[in-house]
């Protein structure tokens, strides 16, 4: 079967400028589907495309099977969370939530059910007659999501909805629309350059650069195998190092890295460590390098120096200089109460899984 | 600056006690800035209207003005059919001038505001060019227009969609209102064009994306949020055409006669100022009125598109 939207060689030109593509996806029925990545890199004009706010220059997107091709956002199956949330103030919360409604004639009763229900689903409840200016904003993001839902869109699209929310509100929105949307069960498409929000919510993740779609994998897959050095950059730390020797065999490799010794890892698909040249790159997440403290032991042994270090209440990140390597790694220490504080410019051992490591091509 | 050193600076002027040190005060640059035009206003404003309205209770005795307080002109000026009449056909013209300008400048104003692109402020600029010319020297030319042998009459001719020249486009309540929405028309497309400019675009995107076409995006979101620019526009052209008296004696014949005209007869050749007062007092009043009563018929028009 199909998939919910289809996007095929989709490319967006202003003017002579190329600011997306070209780029495929295929998004499921049901599926919590994420764009990510840096300011400018397209997201946001992918899902204007696929909202029908812009027509592509090039390529198609079918929405459950249906090309949308000259089709204007009016007349699509989709509803979108704008980023600014767009609530008229003119109008209040119920007014707001019954926008789309009005034109569908369902009659008062219906539509008054309708509209109370979306209500309680973004509990907001209570709060029908205050005016659209009137609200918080926490209150508008609802406000927005219930507008959309109301609805009933085969595809709901999410433009950066929780970046104007403070910290603890959007860590709670970011649970609640998870939960919302695996009971309403339709899909979901969030633009965001929150990795945090992405790797949380999404079942799976493109990640995007400069117009392009770098990796589209599940949150893990991506954490785990970067496909690229600037996925790998982009969500989460990642210690690049260089190393001597490398050699493929099957879907893994192994290497010699100078100051850690012969390790061994994942390839991600397609990769090629023999076309990386001299000094190929290999990668490993700081939270996998753990401290070896005096009177432990470990089978591998990594001398290094503590350069700095930078307490964050949970965790430490500790940047240790390792003989043997250009660039300075990071380590993350959880913060155990008591064992602790390692000073700037003493002597540490860390180890590490030998398997803990990955190829970064390009 | 923020309020601790507002307080620190309030208590230093206190203790320094002089009119000098409030000078200092934000409150006292804040009177020193405002005077001028406070000032300005007061003796070229306020001080006119205080002197019409106390002639309005006096009564001219041949050459000298009898200073004992009588209604009598609002007696006469409200009950002498002559004035009833130029005061109720004045409104019906300047109510029609401002409707009539409004619907006209409107998509004109929409349209420099969403489709102008960067050449938004030379559209602006184009729009005022009529407008550097005379008052005069526009309604004279709206005469060359719509005169016996103007410019309408002859192409119509040409064209031979008449044969002869039509005798009523001058000199008439027509030929006033033509020219008046002509001449108000910059003046009513300014708070349009930025009413408009302040309607977030988004919200049009949001409307779209609730189902709405275009035509149902413009008259649920943005005429109901252009409405303060649609009333401003309104006032702007309406509570000035009531008391224009140059415009109806120029173009409008003997049946263009206006109010002012009238209010101006006795400032003028029939020098019964407190008359000419209490008309204009009356006109004031009842202009305020009806603005009063248009500015809530359009909020209540507002509150029914939803």
């Amino acid at each position: 079967m199909a998939g919910m939207i289809e996007i095929e060689g989709v490319e967006k030109h202003y003017g002579g400028f190329r600011a997306l593509g070209p780029v495929g996806a295929s998004i499921a029925e049901g599926e919590f589907f994420s764009l990510l990545g840096p300011s400018g890199c397209g997201k946001t004009t992918l899902l204007r495309l696929i909202g029908g706010f812009d027509e592509p220059t090039r390529g198609t997107i079918a929405i459950g099977g249906a090309p949308m091709a000259g089709r204007p956002a009016n007349l699509r199956p989709t509803n979108m969370v704008f980023q600014s949330y767009a609530i008229f103030p003119h109008l209040n919360v119920t007014e707001n939530v019954a926008y789309g409604l009005k034109r569908l004639r369902l009659g008062g009763e219906e539509e008054r059910r309708r509209v109370d229900e979306a209500l309680v689903q973004v509990e907001l409840a209570g709060l029908g007659s205050r005016m659209g200016n009137q609200l918080s904003g926490g209150q508008r993001q609802r406000v927005a999501l219930a507008r959309a839902l109301v609805m009933r869109p085969k595809v709901l699209l999410l433009d950066e909805p929780l970046s104007a929310l403070d910290k603890k509100l959007r860590e709670q929105m970011q649970v609640e629309l998870r939960h919302l949307q695996r009971q309403i069960g339709i899909t979901f498409v969030l633009v965001t350059h929150d990795q945090y929000e992405a790797l949380g919510m999404s079942d799976r993740i493109a990640v995007m650069f400069g117009g392009r779609i770098a990796q589209i994998a599940t949150p893990k897959e991506i954490y785990q195998n970067p496909a690229s050095r600037e996925v790998a950059d982009f969500l989460g730390g990642m210690n690049f190092l260089t190393a001597r020797d490398i050699a493929a065999n099957g879907s893994g490799f192994s290497a010699d890295l100078p100051g850690i010794g012969g390790i061994s890892g994942r390839l991600p698909a397609g990769s090629d460590p023999a076309a990386a040249g001299a000094a190929p790159v290999i990668g490993i997440r700081p939270e996998r390098l753990r401290i070896v403290w005096e009177g432990e032991t470990a089978d591998r042994i990594i001398e290094g120096t503590v350069a700095d270090r930078h307490y964050f209440g949970e965790v430490t990140n500790l940047v240790v200089d390792i003989e043997g390597q250009d660039a300075a790694v990071s380590v993350v220490e959880t913060n155990d109460f008591g064992a602790d504080d390692i000073p700037v410019g003493s002597s540490i051992r860390l180890t590490c899984d030998p398997d803990a490591f990955v190829f970064m091509p390009g | 600056m923020n309020a601790g050193d507002t307080a620190v600076r309030v208590t230093g002027a206190a203790r320094a006690g002089g009119a000098r040190s409030w000078l200092r005060t934000d409150a006292g640059q804040g009177w020193l800035t405002l005077s001028p035009p406070l000032l300005y206003a007061i003796l070229l404003l306020v001080g006119p209207i205080l002197v019409i309205i106390a002639n309005s209770f006096w009564t001219q005795d041949y050459l000298t003005i009898d200073h004992t307080f009588t209604l009598k002109n609002y007696r006469e000026a409200l009950t002498e059919p002559i004035y009833r009449d130029l005061l109720a056909r004045s409104l019906f013209v300047a109510v029609l001038v401002s409707l009539v300008t409004v619907i006209l400048a409107y998509p004109v104003a929409w349209f420099v505001s969403f489709h102008g692109g960067k050449y938004k402020g030379i559209w602006l600029f184009v729009i005022t060019v009529p407008f550097w010319s005379g008052y005069l020297l526009r309604i004279l030319s709206w005469k060359v227009i719509l005169g016996t042998n103007g410019v309408l009459n002859t192409a119509l001719q040409y064209f031979s969609i008449i044969t002869e020249p039509v005798q009523s486009l001058l000199y008439n309540t027509n030929a006033v209102i033509i020219t008046l929405a002509h001449s108000w028309a910059a003046f009513a497309l300014l708070p349009l064009f930025v009413s408009l400019e302040k309607v977030d675009r988004t919200l049009l995107e949001a409307a779209a994306d609730l189902g709405d076409n275009a035509l149902r995006r413009f008259v649920r979101i943005t005429l109901p949020l252009t409405m303060p620019g649609i009333i401003a526009a309104l006032m702007i052209v309406m509570i000035p055409t009531v008391g224009d008296y140059v415009t109806p004696k120029l173009v409008g014949g003997k049946d263009g006669v206006m109010i002012a005209n009238a209010i101006q007869a006795q400032f003028g050749k029939a020098a019964n100022w407190p008359l000419g007062a209490a008309l204009a007092v009356s006109t004031m009043v009842v202009v305020g009125a009806v603005s009063g009563l248009m500015v809530l018929l359009l909020l209540g028009l507002k509150r029914l598109v939803r």
